[in-house]
Parts: C-alpha cells; sequence; structure tokens
C-alpha cells in the first residue's frame, strides 16, 4: 500500500519559470492492484511517478510505503529502497547502448553486491520469460522496439520490485504488442505485485486487467474510481 | 570468463613481472657489486674525475672539470651546442656560482 | 565483505564493458598514455642508475684537484705551485696529473690520453681502453700512429686493453707515458696539466681550498663533493632532454585531462542519468568512473614500466644512447647496474596513475549529482 498526502511539486521554486507539476494530490494505491494515471501530456502524471517511486522528492505533503515514512529519509536509503521496492520502465526504455541485453538486465541489481552467477541466473530467468534468450549477448541497439521494450522490463524486475512503475509503456509500441503488454501485466498482477502506468492510450485503460483510473489535469486529481 | 577476471588476471600478471623485474635488478645489482668494486678501483688508481658517458665534447667528457666559460655556452642553463651538452647539466662548480666564486 | 568484493567486481565488469564500447578510442589512450609512462619511468630508471653508480664510483675520486687558470681558461700548471701547496698546513701529499684530449682525425674522435704513475709504461707504449680497442680495431701489439703538436708522427704499440667492465669509466682513454705524453702535445718539463691534493683531515678540505686559492689567486680548486654534486645533478629536470620528456608527458596529461573534463559528452551524461534513475547511489556511479579511470591508468602504468626497465637494463638505453652519444665517434657501451627502489615507483605512480583516475573522476561528479527523475522529465 502506497499513500500520498497533499503531494505538491514544484519546479524552478521562486524563480520566473516556477512551475506547479503536482498539487495537493491524495492517493491511495492498493498492493496488488494495478492503477492507471490518464490525463494529456503536461498533466502531471509523470511527475506523480516520480514522486511516487521515490525518485524524486515531492515540494511538501507525505508519502507512506507500507505504512513507514519514507519522504524524510537521507538519499542513500531512499535509493535503496527505491532500487529494491520498485521497478522502473521508461518511456524511452533509457537502455544503455553498446553493451548486451543480459548486462543492461543486470544493471540494476549490480550496487546489492549480489554474486555475478547468482544475478546471471535471475536475469536469464527473465530473458526466457520475455523470449529475449537468444538475443543475450546481443547489443541492445540491434534490438527492434518490441524486444528493447522487453529488455527494458526485464531491466525492471530483475531487483524483484513490489511495485512497477511504468511511464507510458505503449508509447512506441505498436497495437500488437501493446495488447502483448497489457498481458505481461496481467501476469505481474497474477503474481501479486502492484503497478502503476502513467498513459493516455485506450488500449491501456481500457485493459480489463486494470483496477482503478486516476485522472489527472493541470497537476491535480479530477476522478477517482473503479474502470 | 567474466570480463573483471581477465581485466584482474592481466594486471595480476604484470604485477607479477614486475615483481620479477625487482628480482632481476636486486640479483643484477647484487652481481654487479664486484664489477663496481674494480670501477672504484680504476677511480681510485687512476685518478679519475669523471664517468665517461659521451666522448663529443671536452665539457661533456669531463663535466666536472669544465671551467667557467668555455662550456654550456652563454648560460649554465642554456642547451649546448652538442647534443650531450643539452642533456648533461653544467657542474656544481659553474652552477653555484656563476661569476667566479672568490669570496 | 564478499558482498562488497562482488558490488565492486560487478561495477568492474561494467566499467570494462562501458570501455570496450569505444574500444579504438581508448586502446589509443592506454597506448599514448603507456608511452608516457614509458619515456618518464625511462628517464627516471636512466637518471637514478647513473647517479647512483657515479655516486658509488666517484667517492674514490681525489679529494682535492687545483687547476690553474688563465683568462678564463684552464692552463697547464708550473710544478712549482706543488712545493707552495705543500707548504699549507694540512696537506699530505701533492701530485701532478697529466692528462689530456687527442683527436683522431682518422676517425673523427677524440680520445682522452693520461699518464698513470702507478702502472708506469715504457717508453712508445700505451694501454688504450675497450672503446678505441673497438672503433681503431686494436689489439695488444698492435700500432697506433699519432700527430705530435709540431706535427710529426709518433708511432705507440697497444701493450694493453682496459677491461670492457669498466667502459663506463675508460672506454676512451689511453695510458701513456709521461715522457710520450709531453712529447706528443709539446709539454715543457716544468708543468702538469693539474694537481691532486691529498689532505691529513678530511674535514680540512675546504678550508685547505680555501687557503690554496687565497695564496695562489690563479688557480681553482675542485673539492671531491663538487665533483659528487655535479653528478647527483648531472641529469637534473633542467636538463635538456628530461625537460623535453617532462613537458612532454605534460601536454599528454593535460590533453588526458582536457578530454576528460570537457568530453563527458551528452551520451554519458545520459548514461549516469539512466543508472541514477534505475537505483544507482551517486556514490556507485563514482565508483564506477574510478574503475573506469584505474583500469586504464593502471594497465598503462604497469605496462610502462616494464616496458621502460627493459629499455634501459635489457636493451642498454637505446633511445638515451642515440642523444648522448650526440656526434661522438666513439660510443662507451656500458651496462648500468641496476638501481631501482620502491619509491620510485611510487613517485611514478602519483604522477601517472593518481592525476588520471582523479581527471575521471571529477568531471563525472556534477553529472553524477543530478536528480535521479532527471532522465523521466526529458
Amino acid at each position: 500500500m502506497i499513500e500520498l498526502r497533499h503531494i505538491r511539486k514544484v519546479f524552478n521554486a521562486g524563480q520566473p519559470n516556477e512551475h506547479v507539476a503536482v498539487d495537493d494530490v491524495n492517493l491511495a494505491i492498493g498492493t496488488g492492484k494495478v492503477t492507471v494515471l490518464r490525463g494529456p501530456s503536461g498533466s502531471g502524471k509523470t511527475t506523480l511517478l516520480t514522486v511516487l517511486g521515490c525518485m524524486a522528492r515531492p515540494t511538501s505533503g507525505r508519502i507512506l510505503l507500507q505504512d513507514r515514512e519514507v519522504t524524510s529519509l537521507p538519499a542513500r536509503f531512499l535509493t535503496a529502497i527505491r532500487r529494491k521496492t520498485f521497478g522502473f520502465i521508461f518511456q524511452q526504455y533509457n537502455l544503455i547502448q553498446g553493451i548486451s541485453v543480459i548486462e543492461n538486465v543486470m544493471l540494476p541489481a549490480y550496487p546489492n553486491g549480489d554474486s555475478l552467477p547468482a544475478l546471471k541466473q535471475r536475469a536469464e530467468k527473465l530473458l526466457d520469460l520475455f523470449n529475449l534468450r537468444p538475443k543475450a549477448s546481443a547489443r541492445v541497439e540491434w534490438l527492434s522496439g518490441g524486444e528493447a521494450q522487453r529488455t527494458a522490463i526485464a531491466r525492471a524486475l530483475v531487483n524483484d520490485p513490489q511495485v512497477i512503475i511504468a511511464d507510458e509503456p505503449t508509447a512506441h509500441l505498436d497495437t500488437k504488442l501493446s495488447r502483448e503488454l497489457m498481458e505481461i501485466v496481467k501476469e505481474f498482477k497474477a503474481q501479486g505485485k502492484t503497478i502503476v502506468i502513467a498513459s493516455h492510450d485506450p488500449i491501456v485503460h481500457d485493459s480489463p486487467v486494470i483496477d482503478k483510473v486516476v485522472d489527472m489535469r493541470d497537476g491535480r486529481l479530477i476522478h477517482s474510481g473503479a474502470a | 570468463m567474466r570480463k573483471s577476471s581477465i581485466f584482474l588476471i592481466f594486471i595480476l600478471g604484470c604485477t607479477l613481472v614486475l615483481s620479477l623485474v625487482f628480482l632481476d635488478a636486486h640479483f643484477q645489482t647484487a652481481g654487479d657489486l664486484p664489477f663496481l668494486r674494480q670501477e672504484i678501483k680504476v677511480v681510485e688508481t687512476l685518478k679519475l674525475t669523471d664517468l665517461c658517458l659521451t666522448t663529443e665534447a671536452r665539457h661533456t667528457r669531463h663535466p666536472s672539470q669544465a671551467d667557467w666559460h668555455s662550456p654550456f655556452q652563454s648560460h649554465p642553463g642554456a642547451l649546448d651546442h652538442f647534443p650531450s651538452g643539452a642533456i648533461i647539466q653544467p657542474p656544481e662548480t659553474i652552477i653555484k656560482g656563476y661569476e667566479p666564486h672568490r669570496q | 565483505m564478499s558482498h562488497i568484493v562482488n558490488k565492486q567486481r560487478n561495477i568492474l565488469d561494467f566499467a570494462l564493458s562501458s570501455l570496450l564500447r569505444r574500444k579504438g578510442r581508448n586502446l589509443a589512450l592506454v597506448t599514448v598514455y603507456t608511452l608516457v609512462v614509458f619515456a618518464l619511468a625511462s628517464v627516471m630508471f636512466f637518471t637514478q642508475a647513473l647517479k647512483k653508480e657515479a655516486a658509488l664510483v666517484l667517492g674514490a675520486t681525489p679529494e682535492l684537484i687545483v687547476q690553474k687558470m688563465v683568462a678564463g681558461r684552464h692552463d697547464l700548471i708550473p710544478l712549482s705551485y706543488i712545493d707552495q701547496i705543500k707548504k699549507i698546513r694540512g696537506v699530505a701529499a701533492v701530485t701532478p696529473r697529466l692528462w689530456g684530449y687527442y683527436y683522431d682525425p682518422l676517425i673523427r674522435a677524440n680520445y682522452t690520453l693520461l699518464v698513470n704513475d702507478t702502472y708506469p709504461l715504457p717508453e712508445k707504449t700505451i694501454a688504450v681502453g675497450a672503446g678505441i680497442a673497438r672503433v681503431r680495431n686494436a689489439h695488444r701489439g698492435s700500432k697506433i700512429n699519432f700527430f705530435a703538436y709540431d706535427g710529426k708522427p709518433v708511432v705507440l704499440q697497444v701493450r694493453g686493453i682496459l677491461s670492457e667492465e669498466s667502459e663506463l669509466l675508460s672506454s676512451d682513454l689511453i695510458l701513456i707515458s709521461a715522457a710520450d705524453f709531453r712529447r706528443l702535445f709539446g709539454i715543457p718539463a716544468g708543468y702538469a696539466t693539474d694537481l691532486t691534493v691529498q689532505v691529513r683531515n678530511q674535514k680540512e678540505i675546504a678550508t685547505v681550498a680555501a687557503k690554496i686559492q687565497q695564496f695562489l689567486p690563479d688557480t681553482r680548486p675542485i673539492l671531491r663533493d663538487e665533483i659528487m654534486r655535479t653528478y647527483e645533478a648531472v641529469f637534473d629536470w633542467r636538463a635538456g632532454i628530461v625537460i623535453v620528456v617532462l613537458l612532454g608527458a605534460l601536454l599528454a596529461f593535460l590533453i588526458f585531462a582536457w578530454d576528460k573534463a570537457a568530453g563527458l559528452s551528452a551520451e554519458e551524461r545520459r548514461e549516469i542519468g539512466i543508472l541514477k534513475a534505475i537505483g544507482w547511489e551517486t556514490a556507485d556511479v563514482l565508483q564506477l568512473k574510478f574503475w573506469e579511470g584505474l583500469s586504464v591508468s593502471l594497465t598503462a602504468f604497469l605496462l610502462g614500466i616494464i616496458l621502460a626497465y627493459i629499455h634501459i637494463f635489457l636493451a642498454a638505453a637505446p633511445l638515451f644512447a642515440t642523444v648522448i652519444k650526440g656526434w661522438s665517434i666513439l660510443y662507451p657501451n656500458f651496462r648500468l647496474t641496476p638501481f631501482v627502489s620502491f619509491s620510485q615507483i611510487a613517485v611514478l605512480f602519483f604522477f601517472t596513475v593518481a592525476p588520471y583516475t582523479v581527471a575521471t573522476i571529477i568531471p563525472s561528479w556534477r553529472a553524477a549529482t543530478i536528480d535521479p527523475d532527471q532522465v523521466m522529465r526529458t
């Protein structure tokens, strides 16, 4: 259970270009549920995801992770919590060019200090799951869009996070691949993972797997209810 | 094999070679002692003052015997006409007092 | 413990993968860097070994030499000075030395001719250094033609060849009898090249030297200390080749540092952003950069030092020999005793590995402190 209380995020505070990205958001995200943040671009979805995923600190307000206040934790602890609790899937995939698929997948686990054989096993399992095993030692720039996306998802899962956060995951996918992605989301849900997706793609928020759609506009929630 | 293993083995190998180099230097130095002793004897009996590093110019053949004006051109720090003069420092006596050392 | 080792090895794995992406560029970097270390280490090994050997060997040099100066030049010294010097308190003995240079027009080489009383040679015979024996193709019994000061030929027979092992001292020496020396150069009987003075009490050498200058103002004393110090400073940092090498090395480092400081490309910045976003801490990113810098610099350092050792002590410094040789026809074949110390290696380490590694980390510092959400905002 992740609880957001009066979250406000301001960029360039006190300057002429001050911008309130998220304003007074109260939201509870249930464990094992799939939540979608819906809204036009610039509505604050991505910012809310970064705050929710402990990537950025809110300007004000509090975040409770399993009833534990995390907003005031020092950066090091916050990073450790983020690394172990959240898996991120980025809109641009954000894979590291020039190195192999399997290395990209293992990358978030390097600072944990796990032994390489164990880590490799985990990564290979994930690659099997996403049919990427034959591409394991290929460089990421040789992948197709769908393969790159699946590599990014595998990377998000390597630390076995409880929560998966995805920012516009279907933005670069065609309909078929988008539907496949929602199938993957369904599997995650079946495994008991909490999923938060920011998207304005109908394929995403019309999917039967979604538990809750949160509408956003100008940094505020306008409606929240079951899909 | 993982890359870090290859790298660590490489570095370890180099370090090993470097230790062998030190070992070689150690034994070589120890083995050279008789020759060095012989050299000392040569210096003593022939009353030599300098190493024979280069034979091209008077002041680089016998740097310690160089006189005030002729070697090292116009200034003790200046680059020399002779290639060897450019790598051999003028003698202490000249650096110490460019003008004749008369108390 | 194994946790820390695993973490560092994982990060090292990634650092190496990262470096291998730009294989050509990094290989060139390591090559240039190795050359810089090689040059610096070669100079260091060579000069240190020479200095050490000089200090050891020249400790046996005469404690005080007195030369006569005329119009700023070293001139022949009258033997009458001997008695005057002997009068100075503390002087044990005064011995004249006869030595000089002979230019051999046949092969355009300079020889150093020296009269030695310890092993007196019969007239018309000489003993030659190994270098001369080599260039003149001389052996026991060969005859060498000299031309005296007045143009008359003087034929001298080689009676012995000086040991090859002392070539660093005697390569160009010709030992000759006093009579032949005087005839060759036309030096009158009452004169010598210079005088060596033995002093009873070693502590009084400087005092004796000062007194000699006082009584004989046209002389200059050369102290053993000064000779030793000359060789301590013989290849000092001010000397040409050292400056050239140091400047070269410095320039190379500046280029490296510039490349590193300015060269944190948008691509690298983006990667650091991604690492931060997927859960790497600032410290992890800096460790990555540390390993990147260290793997390049340590490789170059170790290879450079090993190559320098081979160059100086196993291959007899062929690169420096060319410079030292210069225009001289007669070049001593000497093998240096490898006086190598850990402190030399440590100094080199701190002047090569440390700056590069730091230069790799510093520019990344700012990039590494960016907020992890940066990646999602762009």
